[in-house]
């Protein structure tokens, strides 16, 4: 092919996850349609940790975190190519039904996207979907805990879910996503549309979460990645071959990709060089 | 030339005039044409306001129970009312109902999620617009053609589909409209929780979008309750109670056709008197489509 992509998969593959892989994640290729997304990435993620994604616009990181848990399904003329093992199962087996998959690795968006429904019966919704049988109060309640959100709506539970600024929306949204105990919790740019106060917040829950969720971010916020995640992959886009293709440049323990990165693409993007 | 003489923006300007000055041109055409559009409102609004005064006042003064229970009467006969006409009504319009707003919110869930940009919908869709705009005696000829023929007999049955044919339109257009309203992102929300499709609708689709959905739904009933033409030749008319949905019906339209032709005072009366109870009932019913059309969250 070209010299990047030769220097870029066995970098990637270099990376020996050191905790329990929860998802081994192999893209040979992504396409929509004709366009080619992502080639060649090798993405581990751990368990207990949280995997911080970052890269430039269009490096295919949203596309390889959505493929996690099979989102892109939803959009016409995705192609995934390689495999992605969740717990040594491969989720793209054609026995696999994605719905099933979703309800084990969570999802929380950029835009803070809760139903039009009361703050409670958002964070009911999967129960209810899963038909739990227990105290749905005290779960929901729980969930709102573990999302710090509780303090602040425990007094109206009834009001609706759209009634709240958009930090609390998120951290809403965070509520829902904890509220069945999903395995992994994958989220995509979740402080984008938030100020730095509510940033800082889902940021410490984040780092609360990982105790007993495993948890992939990808962020466009360099210094977020930094605060938070424990190890970091480094996206980058490949206009070599005409397109626009994006592909898993390095990964490995954050400190070691912020301070001393092997790649010259990773130091450039990370000391704010790049073409 | 790299000193700048300074001392030009001192001078003190001539003190602009901020009073409005009536006479000049433009706040003259700004004037006019204010006039203008009040007197086209106004315009606009008087047939409105002249048609409820003279329902209230000629319409006001025969309304009683009599009025509202009674059978008609007869040629010379005095007193009686039109009970049995609003029994009509309110029974097609729920049949119309009944019949229009499944078939029409299915229709409108596929128009709006399940293909929309298939062939099938644009077509769907150009009909449906079509139909909205389908003269309203042509929906009773329909009915006539395939019910009436085929049942031997005019009927409630026969009205009611001429009816729902008229409401079908507007109801899937306007639950397609509720439904695309309804943010991609609440339903990326509901994928990511792990819903299947049916789900996602009836969880998230159908009730986000239920305001706008009954909205469309309580405005056609309003427009069929008011229709008349597509009832001529389909429900006919009854001087009796219905008694039962296969028998020629009354309507208070009809009876408002007939009776204000007729040569006598009372009929005419009633005519009046049933003129504004249609009035009122479409009215109860945009107030119903105004009050549960607004979203509760």
């Amino acid at each position: 092919m070209n010299a990047i992509a030769e220097a870029a998969v066995p970098v990637a593959a270099s990376y020996k996850p050191a905790g329990q892989v929860v998802i081994d994640c192999h893209v040979k290729s992504i396409h929509y349609g004709k366009f080619h997304a992502v080639r060649d990435s090798i993405v581990p993620i751990e368990k207990n940790r949280i995997t911080g994604f970052i890269g430039p616009s269009g490096c295919g990181k949203s596309t390889v975190l959505r493929s996690l848990n099979r989102m892109n399904d939803l959009v016409d003329g995705f192609r995934f190519d390689g495999h992605v093992h969740y717990h040594s199962k491969d989720i793209y087996a054609k026995k696999v039904d994605p719905v099933v998959v979703r309800r084990y690795i969570g999802m929380v968006f950029q835009q803070p996207n809760p139903f039009s429904m009361s703050i409670y019966d958002n964070v009911a919704f999967g129960l209810r979907l899963n038909r739990y049988k227990g105290d749905l109060d005290e779960r929901v309640e729980k969930a709102l805990r573990s999302a710090a959100l509780w303090e602040e709506v425990k007094n109206k539970l009834r009001n609706s879910g759209l009634s709240l600024s958009g930090g609390q929306q998120q951290r809403l949204c965070i509520a829902r996503a904890i509220a069945t105990e999903p395995d992994v919790l994958l989220m995509d740019e979740p402080c984008s549309a938030l100020d730095p106060i509510a940033t800082r917040q889902v940021e410490e829950l984040m780092l609360e979460l990982k105790e007993h969720y495993t948890v992939a971010l990808v962020t466009h916020n360099m210094q977020q990645a930094t605060r938070v995640a424990d190890t970091t992959a480094f996206f980058s886009v490949d206009i070599s071959g005409g397109g626009r293709t994006g592909y898993l440049v390095e990964m490995g323990p954050t400190r070691e990709i912020f301070e001393a990165p092997r790649e010259k693409l990773t130091r450039d993007y990370i000391s704010g060089q790049f073409s | 030339m790299s000193n700048i003489d300074l001392t030009a923006a001192v001078v003190p300007l001539k003190t602009p005039r901020l009073e409005r000055q009536i006479f000049e041109v433009r706040a003259m055409k700004s004037l006019a044409l204010t006039a203008l559009t009040w007197a086209a409102a106004i315009l606009a609004s008087i047939p409105l306001f002249s048609v409820i005064y003279m329902l209230v006042v000629q319409g006001g003064a025969r309304l009683d129970w009599e009025a509202l229970s009674a059978l008609p009467p007869a040629g010379f006969e005095m007193g009686g009312g039109f009970g049995n006409a609003i029994v009509g009504t309110l029974v097609m319009v729920a049949i119309a109902t009944a019949l229009s707003v499944p078939v029409g919110i299915l229709a409108a869930l596929y128009l709006a999620i399940i293909g929309p940009q298939s062939k099938i919908s644009e077509v769907a869709r150009f009909f449906a617009k079509v139909l909205t705009g389908f003269p309203s005696i042509l929906a009773g000829v329909f009915a006539y053609a395939t019910v009436v023929l085929w049942m031997g007999s005019y009927s409630a049955w026969a009205g009611g589909i001429a009816l729902a044919v008229l409401m079908l339109p507007t109801v899937t257009l306007a639950a397609e409209e509720a439904m695309k309203q309804v943010p991609q992102r609440m339903k990326d929300a509901a994928f990511g929780m792990g819903c299947t499709r049916s789900q996602v609708i009836w969880k998230v689709v159908l009730p986000t979008g239920m305001s706008g959905i009954l909205t469309g739904v309580i405005l056609a009933v309003a427009g069929a309750a008011g229709e008349s033409a597509p009832l001529l030749f389909t429900a006919l008319f009854s001087n009796y109670y219905l008694t039962e949905l296969a028998e020629p019906t009354a309507s208070l339209s009809i009876l408002i056709y007939n009776f204000s032709g007729m040569p006598f005072e009372n009929q005419i009366e009633l005519a009046w008197a049933a003129s504004l109870v249609l009035v009122l009932i479409v009215l109860v019913f945009n107030i119903l489509a105004r009050v549960l059309g607004r979203p509760r969250y």
